[in-house]
């Protein structure tokens, strides 16, 4: 299609899709209202189970199984990652100079690198009672490992995120997370039952299984993201072309005629 | 004026995804795609946390300040939210990796120029 | 009983059993040798197999429900937990997803062992995905599965690294699917605004008499996601990219069960969540028309490719077209008919896909013109095989009795008949001679080698010339790969001979369209059917082979039709009135992203302009 005639049809199609959703907003409530039931049969599910944090209680608790297939996307596309960035034929690995960044970024990255650790292991392990879990933990402790690829010590990085370890604690997070919902069928008779004892609300141990399932979740989380970027940072960082070598001897034979 | 307001953040969401469905569409580049592809899914972020709010309602973690009878926003459009950032990740990394493989392979991410998958 | 509360209970291990052993698989799979990790996928498969029989077995007499961590709904019908519901269709369904990755995988054994590809890790998460999509009860869990089936199959798709057309045909497909899976997602949370439940059958209470426009936009945006994956015009641009470049046990999965379950997914959100609202009005011709522009350029498009995994590909999209306009009438002979269809396509298609697969490993070419005459090449055992069940599988695409495809096409013409389209039958007849008539012209060329060197406006589509071959197998083809595609031939035979083949799904199918029993089953526990009323129509009748014999004559015409237009008077230059249309269509496909996602906003505003009430 010539670029015109596209125009001409995005136009058209944006039309039809500006006018469909403004019909289907008008039908909606208006913003901010006080009508949500689904609300409040959620909040009083939670304070049952004694988790203060209700967001986790519904990831991890009431509709548990969706987290589990959002875990379940997470690795598949780690591995669906690893096999289409593998190295193919022509590629081999070297070895780069670590890059000269600031002294000031050095430093910064230096004290930030164990307090964000801190933070991400705080946020994974209270997840059922302040905001968090093990997502949003897993995020951060991967992002904080990678506080030193930024303060430019690269193989530093390599050396602590041995990538056969992460790959076994990524797997290991999904298989603990299945763990925990198989003791719910064998004891309670459903997969994925809170079945332990909840405490109160508000105390560290509290919520029973939230806490188990928001740490597995964070173990793969952190395992992923540092694979992920692992990939990524390779692709870009150490793996090259060879080239071909016949070519490069025609070249310098010809160069040295 | 209410009437405006009452709607207002859904047709904010409404928009940021079209921009982004616009941006995959008129895109010279796959990289640039793919990040419209994340600006559209960030319109549905917007727009299920405008489903759950409600004014005067707090955040939904119970506590010492935070007691039965509180309002507080819906949680459970938060836990889809949460799911939907999970999601988004996972695909945003795939189709990364799989622009990095075309540009490898082709030594372009033009989609112009991208022509061997015609009719 | 305690009996009855096992498959309850364990209903939610088909989906989770796949998942463990892909985490194993990605864990010690790099560390243990090839064959082991094939033969513990197949295993795996294989009881996942086992327990999608049992379903369907339990099925027959009773719904399966299971809510998820035992949160069941409370006194006023409402709760917070996610159920999952299996039914006969539903079963059959993952029985059928099982099926063929058994098959897939005995195919591809002990290849695609480049290290690090992962590929028996993505089968599984593809099946796991599937098969919770086909059980969820949730508006919002069947997104999730959505989403776990399109990122394994995206990866799986551009598995060929190498080969520069399959990582940009897998980024068409990411995209595009991506984009409808948001589109879903803003369906989801207008139906959550309004009614507070993401309960299929919450919904069907709330939502029930609702005939504002609201409702139909939310069912719309909803249905984009499933529209997309089910290749439906003009959201189907994908679809081709992503057979062309995905490996051929990738290909047989998508065209056998992956596409169905898009169309899967929007008749049973329709059917339990919408059938009472202002949706019902517009479904039908809704149907009818995406329909019908999606087997006529499904038909079109087969009829003008070289490339065989393209014209295969198109040819689903012209049998998906079949379908929708079959299921337009929206009676439960239909459904029925559909139901056998949809088994015996997946199961010809797939051995015409491995047929084809075979192809490309002998002889490094998937193109029709390159390959003219290479099955004469073929000696031996090896040679007859591969012949005839290429040949065969032509056939019983085109819907020669007794295979099942046949038969559930001749089941859905009686039905449209007698629900008032007299045209259903002859629609059908058409575009199932067209397409099987591309098939078999492919047949006549490659394996017979009739007619003469090829040329014209067929000459003008994409060659299959630069396609990699995924094993090479030299002059000996592996027995397993001939032997999977006969299988499937065999299996797509046998369902047609099966007595209580149409017996059961005509049960199946009106049992699917029993909203209230759907959801007196979920929310209330009834988990029993009610009485049968219709008497079971027969099998094959005379009509029906009658129908079918002409449909397999008139592919046989088009296919020498095609075959010798060369050395008719006149053939030599089809007309211009046929060539430039044809080369729009063909301009269409362009193979651009941005394209795709300009038709995909279209095809949203034409959508709800067809569902608008009056």
């Amino acid at each position: 299609m010539s670029r015109r005639v596209r125009m001409i049809l995005l136009v058209v199609g944006l039309l039809g899709a500006v006018t469909v959703l403004a019909v289907g907003v008008s039908g909606l409530p208006a913003f901010g209202g006080h009508h949500h039931p689904y609300r409040d049969l959620a909040v009083a599910a939670s304070l049952r189970h004694a988790t203060a944090n209700v967001v986790s209680a519904v990831n991890f608790d009431q509709r548990a199984l969706d987290t589990f297939g959002e875990e379940t996307i997470l690795v598949a596309s780690v591995a669906g990652v690893a096999a289409l960035l593998r190295p193919v034929r022509r590629e081999r690995r070297r070895r780069r100079p670590d890059v000269p960044v600031m002294d000031s970024t050095r430093l910064l990255t230096a004290v930030f690198f164990p307090v964000t650790l801190l933070i991400g292991i705080d946020v994974v392990a209270h997840g059922a009672i302040t905001p968090g879990g093990g997502f949003q933990g897993g995020v951060v402790l991967a992002t904080g490992i990678h506080l030193l690829y930024v303060g430019g010590r690269y193989r530093l990085l390599e050396r602590m995120r041995p990538l056969p370890l992460f790959e076994i604690t990524e797997a290991a997070g999904l298989v603990i997370f299945i763990a925990i919902g198989a003791a719910g069928l064998a004891v309670a008779g459903h997969v994925f039952t809170n079945i332990l004892p909840q405490g109160q609300l508000g105390r560290l141990i509290s919520s029973g299984t939230v806490v188990l399932l928001s740490g597995a979740v964070g173990m793969a989380v952190v395992s992923s993201v540092v694979i992920l970027l692992a990939g990524f940072l390779d692709q870009a960082l150490a793996l090259e072309e060879v080239p071909d070598t016949d070519q490069d001897s025609d070249g310098a034979e010809e160069a040295a005629r | 004026m209410t009437a405006v307001l009452g709607y207002y953040p859904y047709a904010v969401a409404g928009a940021i995804v079209l921009l982004g469905l616009v941006g995959i569409a008129i895109s010279r580049d796959l990289v640039h795609a793919v990040v419209c592809l994340s600006v559209c899914q960030s319109g549905t972020y917007v727009f299920l946390l405008a489903v759950g709010f409600q004014y005067g309602g707090v955040a939904p973690i119970f506590g010492s300040t935070v007691h039965r009878g509180t309002p507080v926003v819906d949680p459970v459009v938060q836990a889809l939210s949460l799911t939907d950032i999970v999601v988004s990740a996972a695909v945003t990394s795939m189709l990364l990796a799989l622009v990095i493989q075309i540009a490898k392979r082709r030594g372009t991410v033009d989609p112009d120029e991208l022509r061997s998958l015609k009719g | 009983m305690p009996g009855d509360e096992t498959a309850e209970r364990l209903l939610p291990l088909l989906v989770i059993i796949p998942i463990f052993a892909a985490a194993v698989l990605i864990a010690v799979g790099q560390r243990l040798p090839g064959r082991l990790v094939g033969a513990v996928t197949l295993i795996v498969v294989g009881l996942v197999g086992v327990g999608d029989t049992a379903a369907l077995i339990i099925t027959w007499h009773r719904r399966i429900v299971s809510w998820l961590g035992g949160w069941r709904p409370g006194r006023g019908g409402s709760g917070v937990g996610i159920a999952f519901q299996a039914d006969q269709l539903s079963a059959g369904l993952i029985l059928l997803a099982a099926g063929l990755m058994i098959v897939a995988l005995a195919f591809s054994w002990h290849y695609f062992q480049t290290p690090g590809s992962h590929f028996h890790a993505l089968m599984l998460f593809f099946l796991a995905g599937m098969t919770g999509f086909a059980l969820a009860g949730d508006i919002f869990t069947m997104f999730v599965f959505f989403e776990l089936m399109g990122v394994a199959a995206y990866a799986l798709t551009g598995l060929k690294v190498e080969d520069p057309s399959a990582v940009q045909g897998a980024i068409n497909f990411g995209i595009v699917n991506s984009v409808a899976a948001y589109l879903s997602l803003i369906g989801i949370g207008m139906v959550y605004a309004r009614t507070g439940e993401l309960n299929l059958a919450e919904l069907s209470r709330s939502l029930a008499g609702d005939h504002s426009p609201f409702v139909v936009i939310a069912f719309v945006l909803l249905c984009i996601g499933f529209l997309v994956k089910a290749a439906v015009v003009p959201f189907h641009f994908w679809l081709d990219d992503a057979h062309a470049v995905a490996p051929t046990p990738v290909c047989v999965l998508f065209s056998g069960v992956m596409v169905e379950l898009g169309l899967y997914g929007v008749l049973r959100v329709y059917q339990v969540g919408f059938a009472d609202t202002a949706v019902a009005d517009g479904i039908g011709r809704l149907l009818l028309v995406l329909g019908i522009a999606t087997a006529a350029v499904g038909a079109v498009m087969c009829l003008l490719q070289r490339h065989l995994k393209r014209l295969l590909a198109y040819s689903t999209i012209a049998h998906m077209g079949m379908f929708l306009v079959a299921l337009s009438t929206g009676d439960p002979e239909s459904l029925a008919g559909i139901m056998l269809f949809v088994l015996g396509h997946a199961a010809v298609k797939g051995a015409l896909f491995l047929c084809a697969g075979i192809l490309l490993d002998r002889f490094g070419s998937i193109d029709e013109f390159t390959l003219w005459g290479a099955g004469r090449r073929l000696r031996g055992w090896d040679g007859i095989g591969v012949r005839s069940i290429f040949g065969l599988a032509a056939l019983g695409l085109a819907g020669l009795p007794p295979f099942a495809a046949g038969l559930g096409k001749s089941l859905a013409e009686t039905a449209m008949s007698e629900a008032g389209a007299g045209w259903g039958p002859a629609f059908m007849i058409i575009v199932s001679a067209l397409t099987g008539g591309a098939v078999l012209r492919v047949w006549l060329r490659v394996v017979v080698g009739a007619g003469s060197e090829p040329e014209g406006i067929e000459a003008e589509g994409m060659s299959g010339d630069e396609e990699q071959m995924e094993v090479d197998v030299g002059e000996d083809i592996p027995n397993r790969m001939i032997i999977s595609a006969g299988v499937l031939v065999a299996i797509g035979c046998g369902l047609g001979l099966v007595p209580s083949m149409s017996a059961g799904v005509t049960a199946a199918a009106a049992r699917f369209l029993d909203t209230h029993g759907y959801v007196a089953a979920v929310l209330h526990g009834r988990i029993g059917y009610p009485r049968a009323a219709a008497p079971a129509p027969p099998g094959w009748d005379l009509r029906g082979l009658l129908l079918s014999g002409l449909t397999v004559a008139a592919a046989c015409a088009v296919a020498a039709l095609a075959v010798l237009r060369p050395r008719l008077p006149g053939g030599q230059r089809p007309s211009r009135v046929v060539r430039t249309p044809v080369r729009l269509l063909r301009r269409m496909h362009s193979g651009r992203v941005g394209d795709y996602v300009v038709w995909l906003l279209i095809g949203v505003g034409v959508t709800a302009a067809m569902l608008a009430p009056g």
